[in-house]
């Protein structure tokens, strides 16, 4: 049989089974193995909220798409490759498959049974053999036959089916096998039947493509990557050691007071394996105990972090206004999700931004940042901490599950190439500590608990200017207001300057923030290959916003902010800088942007110009 | 160790202080200043920490390190510093309302894992700084602000939540008695672990009066018994009252009546594991024709959470090959692109 094989850039992979089949451990060997044979990678698990939804449901779908190949900045928006282990699988993720996509099924599972629980027609979801190239493969009966020889319990080889699933996807892409077993050998060195048992079947799997003739059908270009050492990264990590870098960094230690919340959970779980380092995590009570306790870590010279999802910010609002009073440096790390409420825990969306930049009582200034990337989680928890340390002040991280749970291929930084943090402890042989003395940024010094002749009482009632003893006199409350104002504003000396990417001399201006970064750089690119004339200005950096907004913004017709809520940042930019106009795409889906929507929307702006 | 001795004054602070006249807070500041002055720290590893309240004004008169907090989360607060730096001598400090109602989940995880805090409780059974309102420690039926018709609420007992959060110190005390409360200050703080001190504190303006029954001259030594660790549990004017256990039950008996001696008195144990004669001890109240017991009540010794955390991290950094960022950066797969 002739195999045309198909040249491209970029493919883009779905992994679709229920939620107990392992498709994101599936998903995440298919996206390291890709990643060390040097492909840039993107990936992203979508998971149901419940550890176990009920079986075989479409509420119960597991997923894990990623995208490889070269020059990835996002997931992908529609799979080229779906693998399907069951009708519900199917049936959730038909409608979002590329045309003409092939399709890999498990024909064990498409029982009667598994369309009722599904929910579907057999005989319509069978139309999707004239429009896909459906790969039928009966993985169950397969790996069950694999494993006949073998002492295991039913039960245990049924569950190996996810790696012959990964082994058919290996030799449909060329992908070496090394690299899963060695991770099976290592992740059951103390069950090595199981480890044996699995490296088999997927090692049958890959067999089985090849006897279907199912292999290579895709060659992918790959990167041409930057010398160095890598690693793959996703945003959690990258954000609990961005923060461990800077406390590195600024020679303090670093304490985490945090709560499990979904889905900033694992910076709390990284920081706690940690103590190698020294650092101390703290698991409170509550999220009110989370931020208070780094709250007094900071009171007693430590550089402190929380990080929590959007219900935990609400509950930590009264404390973070504490903060800002009393000046101390704290790192708040909001992984937002979608809201309000409970809202969509697993589920991504930028819609606390007016929390972080409003959610207090009070004139209550903080700073705000946002990291766009899985890996630059790093560089911005390490941004928020330095601002923090050196302006004396609680900043606030913004990410998002998107970016928090995604990873990609990240070249390692050097600890000795990272900018250096100066705190600002009162020097030991000064005569006299006045703590709300300021300096010409407006920044007091830290004195803390231990150090000899600098006793002195912080708190959240007004203080006076200068020797922060309580006051209630109507003009020194003015005074400090304006004065903590200021301070978070000269910031703005101290950040980098907006930039933009794209064409030139285009008319109009692609805005986002944050975690859409990926889907924007990428949507520009391609329209500005396809002789698009379009630019792209993405926000890291916002509150303050950086010194040269108002500039760039001024030198395009049309403006298109382009978030995952309904317009806050187009309505602060409005607020900031009101004399520009701004066109709204909002999308609210706890979903990410598709490369595809943005360029319909840029497209049918330019036709209106 | 310090390396100046002190005297009870070095620890005021040079604000006016703003209690009303005849506060009890007054007198219990010069107890915890003298406590201050008598133990080995120096003056800048001490930090008084505190939430919102009447007492939660206490670290602006003192001449240490202090935090004044948000409202209940003084126990939070004073959890971060310690845990932070265990070298330091932490006190909370708070009232019924802050560290019972709005602190109240606070108040028993900080004792659950025995951080190494003195948690000063001043209990005055009311609302004081907002005027009057019944806390969780008012008496059922209490009229105030706002229970104008009495509360329909039973009150906590401050060391039953301590015993049932499986706390190993609880002392209590009176806010005017300043050298017994120095005294069990000085112990509390000397004890490793949460160390939970009741001062039952008079409110002048919205509870006067309100541990009459157990401090007025006519009937506190009837009405007090102070337990000594290892010296039998007798009380009264006379000296001639004591407590025995009859079967599961505290009871109060007579010296010399129905063939009662001095032998048959209870001898307080404060160290003892299991908490049922100290929470029987605790929940003794003048209505049921006991004393109410002062002193420490329990002591038990227990590894404290910060100690068992830095020994931790030693133990981990003296097997772990992470060393640094850069060694965790590099950690796990990585791969190098020539």
């Amino acid at each position: 049989m002739d195999k045309k094989i198909i040249e491209v850039d970029q493919v883009v992979i779905k992994f679709a089974g229920d939620s107990g089949d392992g498709m994101q451990l599936t998903g995440t060997q298919f996206s390291n193995t890709s990643a060390l044979i040097g492909d840039d990678v993107s990936t992203f698990p979508d998971y149901p909220a419940e550890i176990r939804a009920p079986q075989g449901t479409v509420g119960g779908v597991s997923g894990f798409q990623l995208n490889f190949g070269k020059k990835v900045n996002t997931p992908g928006d529609f799979p080229d490759v779906l693998v399907a282990m069951n009708p519900a699988a199917l049936k959730a993720n038909v409608g979002w498959v590329k045309d003409g996509a092939t399709i890999i099924i498990d024909t064990d599972s498409f029982t009667d049974k598994n369309f009722v629980k599904a929910g579907c027609d057999a005989e319509k979801l069978k139309e999707i053999y004239n429009d896909y190239n459906v790969i039928e493969a009966p993985i169950t009966s397969l790996t069950k036959e694999s494993l006949k020889d073998t002492e295991l319990d039913a039960k245990s080889k049924t569950r190996s089916k996810n790696m012959f699933a990964l082994g058919m996807v290996y030799c449909i892409f060329d992908r070496p096998l090394e690299h899963s077993i060695k991770f099976l050998e290592n992740k059951f060195a103390k069950k090595i039947e199981i480890a044996e048992a699995n490296i088999k079947v997927l090692k049958d799997g890959f067999n089985y493509a090849v006897t279907i003739h199912a292999m290579p059908s895709f060659r992918v270009h790959s990167s041409t990557i930057e010398k160095g050492v890598y690693r793959n990264i996703n945003g959690n990590t990258a954000t609990s050691w961005g923060l461990l870098a800077a406390a590195e960094k600024a020679n303090l230690p670093f304490f985490l007071g945090s709560y499990p919340i979904t889905p900033a959970s694992e910076i709390l779980v990284e920081i706690e394996k940690r103590r190698d380092l020294g650092a101390k995590a703290f698991q409170a009570e509550d999220e009110i105990g989370g931020i208070m306790t780094s709250i007094g870590a900071a009171f007693a010279g430590h550089l402190a972090a929380t990080s929590t999802s959007g219900p935990g910010l609400a509950l930590k609002s009264e404390a973070l206004g504490l903060a800002v009073i009393t000046e101390l440096p704290l790192v708040v790390v909001n992984v937002q999700r979608g809201g309000p409420s409970t809202g969509l825990p697993t589920k991504t969306e930028q819609s606390d931004l007016f929390q972080a930049l409003f959610g207090r009582n009070g004139e209550s200034p903080v700073p705000v940042i946002a990291a766009s990337t899985p890996s630059n989680c790093f560089n911005y928890a390490f941004e928020a901490a330095r601002i923090a340390l050196e302006h004396m002040t609680p900043v606030l991280l913004l990410t998002d599950g998107f970016i928090a749970n995604g990873t990609e291929p990240w070249k390692i930084p050097s600890m000795k190439d990272m900018p250096e943090i100066k705190t600002q402890f009162i020097g030991k042989d000064e005569k006299e500590y006045l703590p709300y003395l300021r300096d010409k940024n407006m920044v007091r010094k830290w004195a803390v608990p231990g150090m000899k002749g600098f006793e002195h009482r912080v708190g959240g009632l007004e203080k006076m200017e200068v020797t922060g003893n309580v006051s209630y006199i109507p003009e020194n409350h003015e005074a400090m207001s304006i004065e903590r104002d200021e301070k978070v504003k000269l910031i703005v000396n101290d950040i980098p300057e907006l930039k933009v990417e794209g064409n030139k001399d285009a008319d109009v201006l692609v805005v986002g923030w944050g975690s859409t970064y990926g889907h924007l750089t990428t949507a520009v690119r391609e329209m500005n290959g396809a002789g698009t004339k379009v630019a792209h200005a993405h926000f890291n950096y916002i509150n303050p916003l950086p010194k040269n907004t108002a500039e760039v913004l001024s030198n395009y017709k049309e403006i298109i902010v382009f978030e995952l809520n309904l317009g806050q940042f187009a309505k602060y930019l409005r607020m900031m800088h009101p004399t520009n106009h701004y066109e709204y795409y909002d999308k609210v889906q706890g979903l990410p942007l598709t490369v595809k929507e943005i360029k319909t929307k840029v497209n049918q702006i330019l036709e209106q110009l | 160790m310090a390396d100046t001795k002190y005297n009870f004054k070095d620890f005021k602070s040079d604000q006016e202080i703003r209690w009303c006249p005849g506060c009890g807070d007054i007198a219990i500041l010069m107890s915890v200043q003298k406590a201050m002055a008598a133990l080995d720290y120096d003056k800048e590893d001490y930090a008084v920490i505190s939430g919102i309240g009447c007492s939660s004004r206490f670290p602006y008169y003192m001449n240490t390190y202090g935090f004044h907090g948000i409202h209940g989360r003084a126990g939070v607060l004073a959890s971060g510093v310690k845990t932070a730096n265990p070298k330091l001598s932490v006190w909370q400090i708070t009232g019924d309302g802050d560290g019972l109602a709005i602190g109240g989940n606070h108040f028993i995880h900080e004792i659950r894992r025995n951080i190494d805090l003195n948690i000063v409780l001043f209990n005055n059974q009311i609302y004081g700084l907002t005027k009057g309102q019944y806390s969780p420690t008012s008496l059922f039926g209490q009229v105030t602000k706002s229970s104008p018709y009495g509360t329909i609420e039973q009150p906590f007992h401050p060391g039953e939540l301590v015993i049932g959060a499986r706390g190993k110190f609880f002392a209590r005390s009176i806010d005017n008695k300043v050298a017994d409360t120095t005294e069990i200050l000085i112990q509390a703080d000397k004890h490793k672990g949460a160390s939970v001190v009741e001062i039952l504190q008079n409110c002048v303006i919205y509870n006067n009066g309100a541990h009459n029954a157990i401090t007025s001259k006519e009937t506190r030594d009837d009405n007090q018994i102070w337990l000594k660790h290892g010296e039998p549990m007798i009380f009264g004017k006379e000296k001639n009252k004591g407590l025995i256990l009859d079967g599961l039950n505290l009871k109060v008996v007579t010296i010399g009546e129905n063939g009662i001696s001095k032998d048959d008195i209870l001898v307080h144990d404060a160290h003892q594991e299991l908490p049922y004669i100290h929470l029987a001890l605790i929940n003794m109240a003048v209505a049921d024709g006991f004393p109410v017991a002062f002193g420490i009540i329990r002591s038990v010794e227990a590894p404290s959470y910060e100690v068992l955390l830095e020994e931790q991290i030693k133990d981990v950094q003296s097997r772990s090959k992470i060393k640094n960022v850069d060694d965790l950066l590099l950690s796990g797969n990585t791969w190098t692109v020539d």
